[in-house]
């Protein structure tokens, strides 16, 4: 069925050409030499104070990604990165900041536009808070190095430990080393290796037991420096019964060339534990040319490491020329739960490969994955999905369902999905019509008189809605904007 | 794994297989040539490996290790072996054209009487004259896949069939594949059948092993040529011997208004993997692809498909069920395309898994790749052992276990086979799926 004409008009609202962020702030910055050697993972690691152990790690995996290839076989189409061309540092010059008011204004500046909160402005003036009302920390991330964290002390106060990783790296060495590295080992895959290697800044997170974390985190990349890469690294613990819900949010300038973004996040729950990581990716995606635009290669994996844990990745993939992304769950504790909710929204010339990865390895572990796709332009919208069960993991479940909207005839959207079952128990189910989510509810509905479509469209909005719920406010307004689209004329 | 040692080694010794065999093959001039880049071509990959994504279930390197030295012509006890074995796999009814170790049977088959309207050549025969266009059609599977250029470089044998506009047979053709040799050895075919304008044909193949065949490999090609208008009901068993290889391509065009309905059951075979690519050239055309893969032991099985929308306002459908029981693996690879201009595509596809057993494996990769917006596409994938309540419902009704079962199974695959048009090739085929429930029990 094609698109009707109101989702028409509100996807070109959307277009790349209309990207609202990509203004550029004029700061003086330091950078790391062009290129990639030893030496710069050398100057990196003594610009961040690291310990030696550390510089070893990075060393290791340098040495590591010389031997490797760039993997070829995600359906994205790029001409050859030059890694010699990129610098792979670029901090704001003035460094060693104390407090808020020591950073630039022309930094605090572009984060006020981008609509991230950096000031504890109500905190400051003492404004009485309507009860209730959510309150969001944020890590802000310029190019290379975290700029700001706000709400330090609260945090402290219940014990969550929560800042830039590079300090973790100095000020909790003995939770960083146990952690680092155990998810997404630095020999995983070419960009999870040279972001081992390079990584300048991102977030930390250790939620000890017990504890519920009292409020949103939250880090905001922001890519400023022409020709740099960033380089994140994002490390989130969830101890037992403990709970966080993580939002990440980017963006960049507009620029002609193509920018590198290689991250890698790592999740780790512990029994009973667990962690919800939202995402609003809205990268510059490119001219409408095709020109310019961020290559968005990232790993991010989650491991549900204790009993009864769980793992929640919503995102919403709006930007980036390129991207080639799969947050995974790695279900190893018995009855742990891993969730996969996702809308990606390609226009332009962008390319989306992007899907995720359900290990069952525990027994009685259940996974969900809802993904849209939706693709317009001349854009390529891949969902590449793995739901695996091993040997051991009885009663294994999954449902997955991934639909896929096509506006105009010159884009395409595909499926790859890979299930693998190894276990006679495990009961797994994949559709991507959306005719075919649950026919009990459409029937329900259908006897109480709707008609087919409007019951079809109750129950994928409603679930949509579910989706957008779970972010903070400032993103689900904005994601709303972006994915109020109708559902009609889905094809799977 | 040292994969670039593994490649010399399988290279060198196939090598030999193609120097020793190539005054065997028949053809000379272009189609020696057209051999010679193959096998270059097969030379370069080696065996396909798990690395290989569209090999990415069934890796020839760890399963196959090395290509059997071609077989040789069957003798007068091998022809009698045989014999016996077409007899035992007779389709009522049907035209049987017989395949000895690799080879042509004249005496076994059945090439008198032709209808007017068909002509029957063997593979041989026809690489040996002087045809052009038969010759690239013979060539035209892509020899870009590993198997099928090997197959390309060593094809022996086979059937090039055509079958003239307007004319409809109404007796099936039944090719039969038979290993006979006591020698572990490799057979190459390939076939043709050519369908004219409006014609209508039924093709059946059986791929079988006659009494005291030892761990034999069969390498087959296929390519169906079916014209505007035209009609083929093509059904293909895979009975092998339980150590036995079977590495089949086949290769579909349909023209417009053309109708592919396409059956598939592997209950035989240690390994076999059966690759199809239909490419649907022509508007309003219909195709409908069905597989059932019956293992037990530790079969191996893998069907890859592979469909090409290229063209507006067609239609086509895929169902596939698997009942995997004991260490037994069963892979289904399906793809769809839907080009740029295919419009108003009307495509789905679901596969189903049963595993009987908790060291059966199922891996499903069913693929969509949408290029045009005015379409209904979908396809599903489902993997589950049987419903216990269901059982438990027959059970108190005073099934045994293995009757509730059989029951539940037959159920599950009768979808599959339900679609064959043929009455009796469809009976067969349930009977078949009834011999294999019965031996379990």
């Amino acid at each position: 069925m094609a698109a009707v004409q109101e989702t028409v008009d509100r996807v070109r609202r959307i277009d790349v050409d209309q990207y609202r962020y990509g203004f550029e702030t004029l700061i003086e910055s330091d950078k790391a030499p062009k290129g990639l050697s030893e030496d710069t993972v050398r100057f990196i690691s003594a610009k961040k104070n690291e310990p030696a152990w550390m510089l070893e790690w990075r060393l290791e995996a340098y040495r590591r990604w010389l031997t490797m290839t760039e993997p070829k076989w995600a359906r994205v189409d790029y001409p050859k990165i030059d890694y010699q061309d990129l610098y792979y540092y670029s901090a704001p010059k003035k460094k060693e900041i104390g407090s808020l008011d020591e950073v630039d204004p022309e930094i605090l500046k572009t984060y006020e536009k981008l609509g991230i909160p950096l000031r504890e402005v109500e905190m400051l003036e003492g404004v009485v808070r309507p009860e209730g009302e959510r309150r969001i920390a944020v890590d802000a991330v310029f190019d290379s190095v975290s700029v700001a964290t706000t709400f330090q002390k609260e945090l402290k106060a219940a014990g969550v430990i929560f800042m830039p990783i590079s300090e973790a790296i100095r000020e909790h060495p003995e939770l960083v080393k146990k952690y680092l590295g155990t998810v997404v080992p630095t020999t995983d895959n070419y960009f999870a290796t040279l972001n081992s290697a390079v990584f300048s800044d991102g977030s930390f997170v250790y939620v000890p037991p017990g504890v519920r974390c009292p409020m949103e985190l939250s880090t905001y990349f922001r890519i400023n420096e022409r020709n740099t890469g960033q380089f994140e690294r994002t490390l989130i613990i969830a101890d037992k019964g403990a709970y966080v819900s993580y939002l990440e949010g980017c963006t960049a300038p507009q620029r002609d060339e193509n920018q590198l973004h290689a991250a890698v996040v790592e999740l780790v729950t512990h029994d009973d534990a667990e962690i919800k990581y939202s995402t609003v990716q809205n990268w510059y995606p490119g001219n409408s040319e095709g020109k310019g635009g961020i290559y968005n290669f990232v790993t991010k994996r989650g491991d549900c490491r204790g009993n009864n844990s769980k793992i929640s990745w919503t995102q919403v993939e709006t930007g980036s020329a390129i991207t080639w992304k799969y947050p995974s769950c790695i279900l190893r504790g018995d009855n742990s739960r891993g969730e996969f909710y996702s809308i990606a929204i390609s226009n332009g010339h962008q390319q989306v490969d992007s899907g995720t990865k359900m290990i069952h390895l525990g027994k009685n572990t259940t996974s969900r994955i809802i993904s849209k796709g939706i693709a317009a332009g001349v854009s390529q919208n891949t969902y590449r999905g793995l739901v695996t069960a091993h040997r051991k993991a009885t009663g294994a479940r999954n449902f997955t369902a991934c639909d896929s909207l096509l506006i105009g005839d010159k884009c395409g959207a595909h499926t790859v999905p890979y299930v693998e079952a190894k276990n006679s128990s495990a009961l797994f189910e994949h559709e991507a019509t959306t005719s075919k989510i649950s026919e009990d509810v459409l029937f329900y509905c259908v006897q109480r008189g709707l008609s087919q479509e409007e019951a079809v469209g109750l129950v994928v909005n409603g679930f949509v809605k579910d989706v957008l719920q779970q972010l903070p406010m400032e993103f689900a307004v904005e994601a709303q904007k972006l994915i109020s689209i109708s559902l009609e004329g889905s094809v799977g | 794994m040292n994969l670039v040692l593994a490649k010399t080694d399988t290279g060198r010794a196939i090598s030999d297989i193609f120097a020793v065999a190539r005054d065997r093959l028949p053809g000379a001039g272009k189609i020696a040539d057209a051999r010679r880049q193959a096998f270059e071509s097969y030379e370069r990959a080696g065996l396909p490996h798990r690395r290989i994504e569209d090999w990415k279930y069934t890796d020839l390197r760890v399963l196959m290790r090395d290509v059997l030295p071609l077989a040789a012509a069957p003798d007068a006890a091998a022809l009698k072996r045989a014999e016996a074995a077409a007899k035992a796999h007779a389709v009522e009814g049907a035209r049987r054209l017989v395949l000895v170790d690799g080879v042509f049977a004249p005496k076994l088959s059945d090439v008198g009487r032709l209808e007017s309207g068909l002509s029957i050549r063997t593979l041989r025969d026809v690489l040996e004259a002087d045809d052009a266009a038969l010759h690239a059609q013979l060539l035209a599977p892509d020899n870009s896949d590993a198997m099928v250029a090997l197959n390309s470089a060593m094809m022996t044998d086979g059937l090039v069939i055509e079958i003239a506009d307007g004319t409809a047979l109404t007796q099936p053709l039944h090719i039969v594949h038979i290993a006979s040799s006591a020698q572990p050895a490799a057979m190459f075919t390939r076939s043709l059948l050519k369908l004219g304008k409006t014609a209508g044909a039924t093709l059946v193949e059986s791929y079988i092993a006659a009494d005291g065949a030892k761990s034999y490999q069969v390498h087959d090609a296929l390519v169906l040529a079916i014209g505007d208008g035209a009609r083929l009901d093509h059904v293909r068993l895979v009975e092998d011997g339980r150590d036995a290889f079977n590495i089949s391509s086949s290769v579909v065009t349909l023209g417009t208004r053309a109708h592919f309905n396409t059956f598939g059951m592997t209950s035989g075979a240690g390994v076999s993997r059966y690759q199809a690519v239909i490419a649907v050239a022509g508007e309003h055309s219909r195709v409908e692809t069905n597989g059932v893969n019956l293992l037990n032991g530790r079969q191996h099985a893998d069907s890859t498909l592979f469909l090409d929308h290229a063209v507006p306002n067609c239609s086509s459908r895929e169902i596939f069920r698997a009942v995997v029981d004991d260490r037994a693996h069963s892979v289904f690879q399906g793809r769809i395309i839907v080009r740029p201009k295919a419009q108003k595509t009307d495509a789905k596809m679901m596969t189903r898994a049963l595993l009987l057993s908790d060291e059966a494996e199922a891996d499903n990769k069913p693929e969509l790749e949408i290029f045009a917006d005015d379409v209904t596409c979908g396809h599903g994938a489902t993997t589950g052992a049987l419903d216990e309540s269901l059982l438990f419902y027959l059970r108190a009704r005073g099934l045994s276990e293995k009757e509730a079962q059989a029951l539940l199974i037959q159920a599950f695959v009768g979808e599959a086979i339900e679609q064959i048009a043929n009455d009796h090739l469809r009976e067969m085929a349930i009977a078949t799926a009834q011999r294999w429930l019965e031996a379990r029990a």
